[in-house]
């Protein structure tokens, strides 16, 4: 593979100085799990943000339920401000078909009715299925059909991205 | 060995018929899923989409009030169309059988059956005949097993005291008539609890109930001795006054739960009972209402645990 994987790290600098200015003081992080929950806490301390960080598992939303099943790891979500009226960003480490920012929309709005819903992204791999695009966005990162994007968190918090072939794949969610 | 009915090809788990031979995987899965369905019951809307199209149908050939209901509630917080069938009152008192009622309702387009049965064995039965993509959940068959109670009551357990290991365990009660026991020894041993203990006159305890793994006693006192967890069974009436046990008020003097011989066990032990309660019979209502008690969060977890069950084996391929 000959695209050079870009450092976590940065990106994560990257996407706080874009929410920085589009930020209201009462705006909500809310990461998808798993590797949007890491990025999600990583933004969520560099920008100093007072309104408790939420976390969304979308396994009770997903499209494919009726082939795939219910996914083994579901976490609880966890909100506890108020979402009616409020603008909250949705985070995500890599946005792919779209398919998990439509499910955790529609999670989000069985907890009340929010402002302005906004999505924030490490990476974009394209492949979108659906017409869902980024207001916040590390960096794009086109890959083969074959392989796929892993985010890895070290004991310390920092991130790491790397391409792994499919075949390698374990979940594949 | 025989292949357990309950799962697939894959070992996932196709019906919930027992907790008995259940792998530990499986047990904490359904207990790891229905810590976020708790969730989801907290929240504005208390629904999500999981089962939408699909129809689930509650057999009742035994009347239930509360097992029905928060089966009910389980289906309608997954978005499924639960249609509620009390046999006793319909075919059956006209001479169908079993599986002809359940050929019937298959062909009106079931995707799972939630049977409760007099008869040992039913929903057994039922997901043997029944067409393979249709998912079969016990709601109680006869003396022989309960599963989501029990799996409700390590969900409790579990919610409380975050491990199972090194806990005292004590049951008491009618265990000769209760399915709900035979359920909790099954799933607490495979959970690796430290000791179960069941508590009970001679008369209510089957013959080989030690074979099952747990501790026999007969005295309250010494039984409830330091354990973690306490779990009432209820005294069903109709034992009342034949050959098994002298009267309900002697019943209470002995083996009812007052708190007294609640005082022996570790002062943070949980009370539990899967209800309805016979209050002064087989608990004191300082008990049962007591800091103690963790009864009415039973009932709330109930329906936490049998949306996962119902969500999980809905998700299995035929």
């Amino acid at each position: 593979m000959t695209t050079p994987t870009p450092d976590a790290e940065k990106l994560l600098l990257v996407l706080t100085e874009q929410l920085r200015p589009a930020l209201k003081p009462d705006t909500a992080l809310v990461g998808i799990h798993t590797g949007g929950v890491w990025v999600a806490q990583r933004l969520h301390s560099l920008l100093d943000l007072q309104v408790p960080l939420g976390t969304i598992d979308v396994a009770f939303y997903r499209d494919d339920y009726a082939h795939r099943g219910l996914n083994a790891n579901v976490r609880p979500s966890d909100i506890s401000f108020d979402v009616a009226g409020r603008d909250i960003v949705l985070v995500d480490d890599v946005l792919y078909t779209g398919r998990t920012i439509r499910a955790a929309m529609n999670e989000i709005f069985d907890y009340g009715r929010p402002g302005k819903v906004m999505l924030a992204a490490l990476v974009d791999r394209g492949g979108r299925q659906l017409p869902i695009s980024p207001q916040f966005l590390g960096a794009t990162l086109p890959v083969a059909d074959d392989e796929r994007i892993v985010l890895s968190r070290a004991g310390d918090g920092r991130l790491h991205l790397a391409i792994e072939s499919r075949s390698q794949e374990g979940d594949g969610r | 060995m025989t292949r357990n009915p309950q799962l697939g090809d894959k070992g996932e788990l196709r019906h919930l018929l027992t907790t008995e031979g259940l792998p530990r995987e499986i047990l904490l899965r359904i207990l790891d899923t229905a810590r976020s369905f708790l969730s989801v019951t907290e929240r504005e809307i208390k629904k999500v989409p999981l089962l939408r199209g699909k129809a689930v149908f509650n057999l009742f050939f035994e009347p239930s009030t509360r097992t029905r209901t928060t089966f009910e509630i389980a289906a309608k917080r997954l978005s499924a169309d639960v249609i509620n069938l009390s046999i006793g009152t319909s075919s059956q008192s006209k001479g169908e059988t079993l599986l002809d009622t359940v050929a019937n309702l298959s062909a009106m387009h079931a995707d799972m059956f939630v049977v409760r049965h007099a008869q040992s064995g039913a929903a057994h039965l039922i997901a043997q005949h029944a067409a393979p993509h249709i998912h079969v959940i016990n709601a109680g068959d006869g003396r022989h097993a309960h599963p989501t109670q029990a799996l409700l009551d390590m969900f409790t357990i579990r919610h409380y005291k975050q491990e199972f290991q090194g806990l005292r365990v004590a049951i008491v009660g009618d265990v000769l008539h209760s399915r709900v026991a035979r359920s909790q020894i099954h799933a607490l041993t495979t959970l690796g609890v430290a000791e179960v203990r069941v508590v009970a006159p001679r008369t209510l305890l089957p013959n080989h109930v030690s074979e099952l793994g747990v501790q026999v006693f007969h005295d309250m006192r010494e039984a409830l001795a330091d354990v973690d967890v306490v779990m009432m069974l209820r005294l069903q009436n109709e034992r009342m006054g034949g050959a098994l046990l002298p009267s309900a008020h002697e019943y209470f003097k002995t083996y009812g739960l007052t708190p007294e011989k609640l005082a022996v066990a570790s002062p943070d032990a949980i009370v539990m009972h899967p209800g309805p309660m016979n209050r002064g019979v087989e608990i004191d209502s300082m008990v049962a209402d007591g800091r103690q008690s963790v009864i009415l969060p039973q009932v709330t977890f109930g329906i936490a645990v049998r949306m996962a069950v119902m969500s999980i084996l809905a998700g299995s391929a035929p």
